[in-house]
């Protein structure tokens, strides 16, 4: 589900041609662009990256999308500051150093609890099916 | 009816097509890309980021990185390849400078080996345009165009946003069109619809190794997403016991395992023992990840949530169009094929090239390509570039039938089903391909004879046309390999056969072939 903002939208356009997947269609002169195939929408929010106004608010999981006044902050922009393209960060990729040792660690977390787990079929289970050394959340 | 003219035309808009592109334009060649979207937005790197094989000028670590990497490429890799590929993007990547912000490496260096999508396309499409090359967004390719001689000399499209069809006429043209999901829903690849391997066969070219074509990655049931944040998860089943999942170092048992447990019923993720730094980052790292959690009311690190497998298909797997040179021609005179629109068995083999490899092949092929089709194109004499001009493309625009309506939306589950349904694709049978086959080959049919797309709707019936076609290739060459070999299990042949120590060739738009390469990858000289 797709929301172009009116109040900001200032018919620039730019998500018409920024949208990989044809959702949108320039409106008339002056006017918003039009949502003319949101069936095409793989919500990829990378029309709301490339939108200079942050006009646009790509909503999740049609067709039980929860709507943006009911979420506890404004959604409406944030994609573009997290991704740093609103000006507001200096460096918005020091940390992306960080993406092959994070997966990698989340690796090892899952390869070592299996081990555990097979370890502790062996050594028998605790109620949950859990190893008697793995905590409950 | 627009008409371009260019030396080198490429098709598709994605990080190979990219490279591609610059590697063209630097001979001095002019180019034109032709992209189905927004050259910055289209394909799966956009919305990735992604880790390059990265390996310094250093003899000995590259030995070994290849070595390595042969390893668990189960004979179908060639180590030449690889080490071409690797240097090629050490190289390549630091061009990028000028038009990428890159950042630090937490080690007072330069992070470079891996690059976050949509700034990584946005500044390939930079450089790129610095070089002169001439950028056609939304302009999908329909079919390609051949000379008499059967040699490649255009293609012929519609412009979506204007709604009018266009024309290239070029020296050679490269497919750089990405893989094919079959709209599993996969981040990033609505428009990878295997649009090249359908164009590039209509023209004579063939496939390779489609038979490795069994990859999934997990997200949230309702939104694909990358998979950083679930590589350390735990698994619940509906009534809250936790799934005895093997751990991510054993893929293949990973994914069967959750195979089986979806058959139960529903899947939770739970991320509590996710890396402890993990959530303090990824708003930085991924927005988009958070986003698909955040916009539903969920805090990803302590709600549980239901996940899905999202076929990846060609994207993850190793197959594509066949490369007949050191170069990434195809057979076809004047036709060059790069990153996942080619395959990748030369640096992958028979298992997933995904990640690094993957995008130093998007990277390097693209660049290969980019070079030789300047080259063949500055071979074409004067009267070969004006010659007549024959149209290539079939499905979907020609019917060899009388036009009827098609159930597109049944064709697409069709491929869907018979290729991306894990209880099919990960225990492989005769029995179970063959009914497949009977499938594939009906729906195949229907679209062949009788489907029509006229205008916009042209693309669309076309993209209809290439997943039908792309279903029937990696069934085909999945019914063929009659052993078990990396990624492709086949539970009546459980074994490695030396006899198979070959790739696969396929192609056929009537009838589909299937072909065991003439000599071992070990013989295959480059």
């Amino acid at each position: 589900m797709i929301e172009i903002l009116a109040t900001r939208c200032t018919a620039c356009n730019t998500c018409v041609s920024a949208c990989p997947d044809h959702v949108f269609d320039v409106g008339s002169p002056g006017e918003l662009p039009l949502i003319a195939r949101p069936d095409q929408c793989q919500t990829c929010f990378l029309c709301e990256l490339y939108c200079p106004q942050d006009a646009i608010y790509v909503a999740v999981g049609d067709p039980d999308a929860i709507p943006r006044s009911a979420l506890d902050s404004d959604p409406v922009g944030r994609i573009r500051h997290d991704y740093g393209w609103d000006g507001g960060t200096d460096d918005p990729l020091r940390y992306f150093w960080k993406l092959g040792p994070l997966l990698r660690q989340g690796v090892e977390i899952s390869s070592a609890r299996y081990a555990l787990l097979q370890a502790g079929k062996e050594n028998g289970l605790r109620e949950d099916g859990a190893p008697a050394d793995v905590q409950a959340p | 009816m627009d008409e371009i003219s260019a030396d080198v035309l490429i098709v598709g808009g994605g990080m190979a097509a990219g490279w591609a592109a610059v590697a063209a334009a630097k001979t001095g060649a002019s180019v034109v890309v032709a992209d189905k979207g927004f050259m910055g937005t289209s394909g799966v790197t956009a919305t990735a980021g992604p880790n390059h094989w990265w390996v310094p000028p250093d003899a000995g670590r590259r030995e070994a990185a290849v070595r390595k990497r042969l390893e668990t490429a189960f004979g179908l890799a060639d180590p030449t390849w690889m080490a071409r590929i690797i240097d090629i993007t050490w190289r390549s990547i630091p061009e990028l400078e000028p038009w990428y912000p890159f950042s630090g490496d937490g080690q007072g260096g330069v992070y470079r080996s891996g690059l976050r999508g949509p700034e990584y396309l946005r500044a390939l499409r930079h450089y790129a345009t610095s070089l002169g090359v001439r950028i056609l967004d939304h302009h999908p390719v329909l079919e390609l165009l051949a000379r008499p001689d059967g040699s490649i000399g255009g293609a012929a499209g519609h412009d979506r946003l204007t709604d009018r069809p266009w024309r290239a006429r070029a020296g050679a043209v490269i497919l750089a069109t990405g893989g094919c999901a079959f709209r599993s829903g996969l981040l990033g690849s609505y428009s990878n619809t295997g649009d090249g391997y359908l164009m590039g066969v209509e023209a004579g070219a063939e496939l390779s190794g489609m038979e490795f074509c069994i990859a999934y990655s997990i997200s949230p049931a309702w939104l694909s997403t990358r998979t950083l944040p679930y590589t350390g998860a735990r698994f619940f089943d509906a009534a809250g016991r936790q799934l005895d999942t093997p751990g991510w170092d054993r893929p293949r048992e990973y994914l069967c395992s959750l195979a089986a447990a979806f058959r139960s019923g529903p899947v939770y993720a739970d991320l509590h023992e996710a890396p402890r730094e993990l959530p303090g980052v990824i708003r930085e790292i991924q927005p988009a990840t958070v986003a698909a959690f955040e916009r539903r009311g969920l805090d990803m690190f302590r709600d549980r949530f239901e996940v899905k497998l999202f076929g990846e298909g060609t994207i993850r797997g190793t197959g594509g169009l066949r490369i007949a040179d050191a170069c990434c021609a195809t057979c076809v005179p004047g036709l060059f094929a790069a990153g996942d629109a080619a395959t990748r068995e030369h640096i992958a083999g028979a298992t997933s090239g995904g990640g690094a490899q993957n995008a130093a092949w998007a990277l390097s092929s693209g660049v290969l390509s980019g070079q030789a089709a300047s080259a063949a194109a500055a071979r074409r004499s004067h009267s070969d570039r004006q010659s007549r001009l024959l149209s290539m493309g079939g499905a979907g625009l020609h019917p060899t039938g009388a036009v009827r309506p098609v159930d597109r939306k049944a064709v697409v589950q069709t491929a869907q089903a018979e290729i991306l349904d894990p209880d099919k694709a990960l225990w492989r049978s005769e029995a179970k391909l063959s009914m497949s086959a009977k499938r594939l080959e009906d729906a195949w049919e229907d679209v062949c004879g009788s489907l029509r797309g006229e205008g916009l709707d042209a693309v669309a019936a076309r993209e209809t046309a290439a997943m039908a076609a792309t279903a029937r290739w990696c069934n085909a060459a999945a019914l063929a390999r009659k052993e078990s070999r990396g990624m492709h299990i086949r539970e009546d042949y459980p074994g490695q056969d030396t006899d198979w120590s070959r790739r696969l060739i396929t192609g056929g738009l009537e009838t589909v072939h299937t072909q065991r390469e003439e000599a071992p990858v070990s013989e295959l000289a480059l």
